[in-house]
């Protein structure tokens, strides 16, 4: 391993560092604007430079590999100087116009100046300008500004896998571009935001929107995916104005997906801000008191077996818990979390897990993706296995839509057949997974949520037997389910699935459309076919006048996942905490609260005073909310259901990845990017395989 | 004339290459190894713009990067960082005059100014009858027979504005004048004839005599 002196320090770093990562092991740090650990080295900026005892010149240390016995001086008059020449260059065709600039007060620009400008220039020639480029509804550009650093074009090329950034022209006239001018067709693009160390590239919705000292920050998860992608909320008296990604290397590492990052204005829109009750057919404000009158006048005296409860997607632990408990006090056995009908089993866990982890895509030897469009159901994980494709050796299958998922692929089929012909080995891909160490297949809600869902589902366990999908003499577990919603996990861990004679969800529409059920308890459930209900009494709790709320007799106003303190569970299976940034708008309130409080109405009150009671309930009834933030790893079993597998092509259930849930469709910007980008990632591109 | 996004998005004629070019085009690739065929890029370019009346259209760009399977914006960036593609329609005859330092030193403000009046055009434009077009250029590397004027392919050398004006005359005559020394040099010796390693049996530094090769 090669020893260095960085500043007197001797640092004995793994082969294959920089000096610039050297530098940062021991704490020392190295300014710079084109360097980033998740992109390839383009060493351009030269704000790295340091000196090198016996070089002439002084490095680029992001670039130069560390090497035994350099002597490394970053911190003397001379670098001081060199960077300071370097500052001067990068600013000569700057605009200087950081008073009107969004990146102010967290530019890398105005902090390097800071250190290392002049405190006046000596450039008296013109300034270049540069015309500002279109990249879609959510980049705003000022190229003038651009310092040409590079970053967007290498994310976009490399971890999005879009490459339509790049730098056109030469030398001053060199001008970063996205091809012709289109919209950047990526589901991670605002990610080249935060990537942009000048305000080239800002947020175009949050644009001149606030300063960022003005904000507050919260550090919470996100619910647009199952992904549980860690984000930084930020707002500003009460108002969310900006999400913002929290490094999280297990996880969402630095990046969000566009609609983790881009819904929040959503968040203002359609809320159900006070209780209503349906008065004459028409929807009527009313308090509290009323509408949970309204609600135990309906259900007291009515038999359990009339009652029904689905929840949604965007639901809290918390909330579940307190309806599923509501529920055995009322007697009812019809619960479904799975109200897209999903055929997922409730036991063993490792059913329902993305069992391999997000990070452990990197180690998988080949992967089959099984009725999933991971690009658009999980951006983040989709860029976890192109980041493993890029590494090479990775050989990708894909049973189902045929759609641009950033990376080549072999397409082996639309439909269950291809999967039961891999699974009784009768196709070459059957040998590419036996053949690997690590195998992997991801099977998507479009293999599941079809009238088959348990008969692919056994075909899916078969497949895994027979082709190693699990190794137990290395521990590897290559089974994952995607999920698309961030409840769903967490509903299965809780059991909020139909109990002994109990109705799934199907079952409960079909109940309620024949009068069997005559109360519907939906908990933030909008992806129902709401006019099946029939004549149905349905209690509607969530936050958002969306389907759900428009079918409602009674709205329970309930807080977002940004306003109140929750647990949720990834597809991986890890339970993580939300935090409340800000408080629900008006009379909504938190969920498991309002469930607490109606069942004092109904005369069957749930022992939760506090949350710490909600948590206790929560770990009692399964002991993975014990541990929070980790994988616990779920034991294998056997599950599947019976019958025949169908004929019909496996389709992603996200049709359009810009709205999914009643924040995301309540949003004016993923309205925007309905229409700039409808259908476009569709295109096929030169990457199929 | 930014050469950015110049001429790009306008309507253009659709591009495929001849038959003879798709060889060719093959040829060259396979220089490479596999995979690596983007690494043909220049070379498919050129071949692109030769086919294409000298310059590169839109579709012409899209489709190279077709041919190599890369992204568009890729085959973008080279066409408009190397300055001998020409991202805009030009004239049958690319007129490009050097006012460098040699050659500037040589008397390229009087070649400029011959070409500018002959053909009736500035810098950057395109005569009407679309037979010429006129650029000023860095250096060609040929400092050494100043001025430099180059015409399509070739090089003339050692110009002075009576001989710019008769070239500029036989190429709007159809006719093709003859490349290179304007005053008869072979390639760079002195124009007066050898100074030194004059010696002629000597010991192996012999010059070559003026009009051999
Ligand atoms: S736009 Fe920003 S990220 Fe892209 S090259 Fe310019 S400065 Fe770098
Ligand atoms: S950070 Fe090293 S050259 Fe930019
Ligand atoms: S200066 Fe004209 S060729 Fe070099």
């Amino acid at each position: 391993m090669p020893k260095l002196t960085i500043d007197g320090t001797v640092v004995e770093v793994e082969p294959g560092l920089t000096v610039l990562q050297a530098c940062e092991l021991i704490d020392v740090e190295i300014p710079r604007f084109c360097y980033h650990e998740r992109l390839s080295i383009a060493g351009n900026c030269r704000m790295c430079l340091v000196a090198m005892e016996g070089s002439p010149k002084p490095i680029a240390s992001c670039a130069m590999p560390a090497a035994d016995g350099m002597v490394i001086h970053t911190n003397t008059p001379e670098v001081h100087k060199m960077r300071e020449g370097v500052m001067e260059f990068l600013l000569i065709n700057h605009p200087l116009d950081c008073p009107i600039c969004d990146q102010g007060g967290e530019c890398d620009l105005q902090d390097q100046a800071l250190f290392y400008g002049f405190d006046r220039g000596r450039y008296i020639e013109n300034k270049r300008a540069v015309r500002d480029k279109y990249m879609g509804p959510l980049i705003k550009t000022i190229m003038t500004r651009c310092i040409h650093c590079t970053r967007c074009i290498r994310f976009a090329t490399e971890v999005a896998g879009v490459p339509e950034i790049g730098a056109i022209g030469r030398g001053e006239n060199m001008e970063v571009v996205t091809y012709l001018d289109q919209a950047l067709a990526s589901e991670l693009s605002g990610n080249v935001i935060d990537l942009c160390p000048v305000g080239a590239l800002t947020s175009k919705p949050y644009a001149f929107v606030a300063r960022p000292w003005e904000l507050s920050k919260t550090e919470t998860i996100d619910v647009m995916d199952a992904v549980g992608s860690n984000i930084r909320v930020d707002a500003r008296g009460g108002e969310v104005l900006r999400v913002l990604p929290r490094l999280n290397e297990e996880i969402n590492e630095e990046w969000i997906s566009d609609k983790s990052r881009f819904a929040c204005d959503g968040l203002r829109r359609q809320r159900l801000d006070r209780p209503y009750l349906r008065v004459d057919g028409k929807l009527r404000p009313v308090r509290w008191q009323e509408a949970f009158d309204a609600i135990a006048a309906r259900i007291k005296n009515l038999p359990g077996r009339k009652i029904a409860a689905v929840a949604g997607d965007l639901v809290d632990c918390e909330a579940m818990v307190a309806l599923q408990d509501l529920m055995a006090a009322l007697g009812s056995p019809h619960l479904d979390c799975r109200q897209d009908g999903a055929a997922l089993p409730a036991e063993p866990r490792s059913a329902y897990l993305f069992n391999t982890t997000i990070a452990g895509i990197a180690s998988a030897g080949a992967c089959l993706l099984i009725g999933t469009n991971p690009r658009r159901e999980a951006p983040i994980i989709n860029a976890r296995i192109r980041e493993r494709y890029r590494a090479g050796g990775f050989q990708i299958g894909v049973i189902g839509p045929a759609d641009d998922l950033t990376y080549p692929y072999d397409h082996l089929g639309d439909g269950p057949e291809a999967l039961v012909k891999i699974a009784d080995g009768a196709h070459p891909f059957a040998e590419v997974l036996r053949a690997s160490e690590t195998p992997m297949i991801v099977v998507g809600q479009g293999a599941l949520l079809r009238g088959d869902g348990g008969a692919v589902l056994a075909a899916v366990r078969k497949l895994v037997d027979t082709c190693g999908i699990l190794r137990p003499d290395s521990g590897w577990n290559g089974f994952n389910v995607l999920h698309t919603a961030a409840a769903r996990v967490g509903g299965l861990d809780l059991g909020f699935v139909p109990q002994r004679g109990g109705k799934d969800v199907a079952a409960i529409v079909a109940g309620a459309e024949a009068g069997e059920i005559e109360v519907v308890y939906l908990l933030g459930a909008d992806e129902l076919p709401m006019e099946r209900l029939g004549g149905a009494f349905v209690i509607y709790q969530g936050h958002h006048g969306d389907a759900g709320a428009h079918r409602a007799d009674v709205i329970l106003p309930g807080a977002a996942y940004t306003e109140k303190d929750a647990t949720y569970v990834n597809t991986e299976g890890r339970v993580q905490f939300a935090t409340r940034v800000c408080y629900p708008p008006g009379d909504a309130r938190e969920d498991w609260a309002i469930l607490r409080a109606l069942s004092d109405a109904l005369e069957c009150s749930l022992p939760f005073e506090r949350l710490a009671d909600v948590r206790a309930r929560l770990r009692e009834v399964n002991p993975v909310f014990a541990e929070p933030d980790v994988i616990v790893r779920a034991p294998w079993g056997t599950f599947g259901g019976t019958g025949e597998v169908g004929s019909e092509p496996f389709v992603s259930p996200i049709e359009n990845f810009y709205m999914t849930n009643a924040i995301s469709r309540a949003s004016v910007t993923m309205a925007e990017c309905t229409r700039a980008f409808a259908g476009k990632s569709e295109k096929k591109t030169g990457t199929h395989g | 004339m930014s050469p950015a996004g110049d001429g790009m998005g306008a309507a253009e004629a659709p591009f495929s290459f001849s038959e003879a070019n798709v060889e060719r085009a093959k040829a060259v690739i396979a220089k490479y190894p596999d995979g690596r065929q983007q690494s043909a890029v220049m070379a498919l370019l050129d071949l692109a713009q030769r086919q294409n009346g000298g310059w590169l259209s839109q579709p012409a760009l899209e489709y190279v990067a077709e041919f190599l399977g890369m992204p568009t914006i890729r085959v973008a960036e080279v066409a408009t960082f190397y300055t001998m593609y020409n991202r805009t329609p030009i004239g049958r005859h690319h007129v490009q005059v050097c006012t460098n330092l040699s050659c500037w030193l040589r008397g390229s403000d009087e070649i400029a100014a011959v070409c500018r009046e002959t053909l009736g055009i500035d810098f950057g434009q395109t005569s009407a009858d679309g037979a010429f077009t006129l650029s000023e250029v860095e250096c060609l590397c040929a400092c050494v027979n100043a001025p430099i004027v180059q015409i399509d392919d070739d090089f003339y050398e050692d110009l002075t504005a009576e001989s710019m004006r008769t070239i500029l005359d036989a190429l709007r005559a159809g006719q093709t004048p003859k490349p290179g020394s304007q005053i008869g040099r072979t390639s760079s010796e002195p124009m007066g004839g050898l100074t030194t390693l004059t010696g002629g049996d000597g010991d192996g530094g012999e010059a070559r005599p003026t009009g051999e090769s």
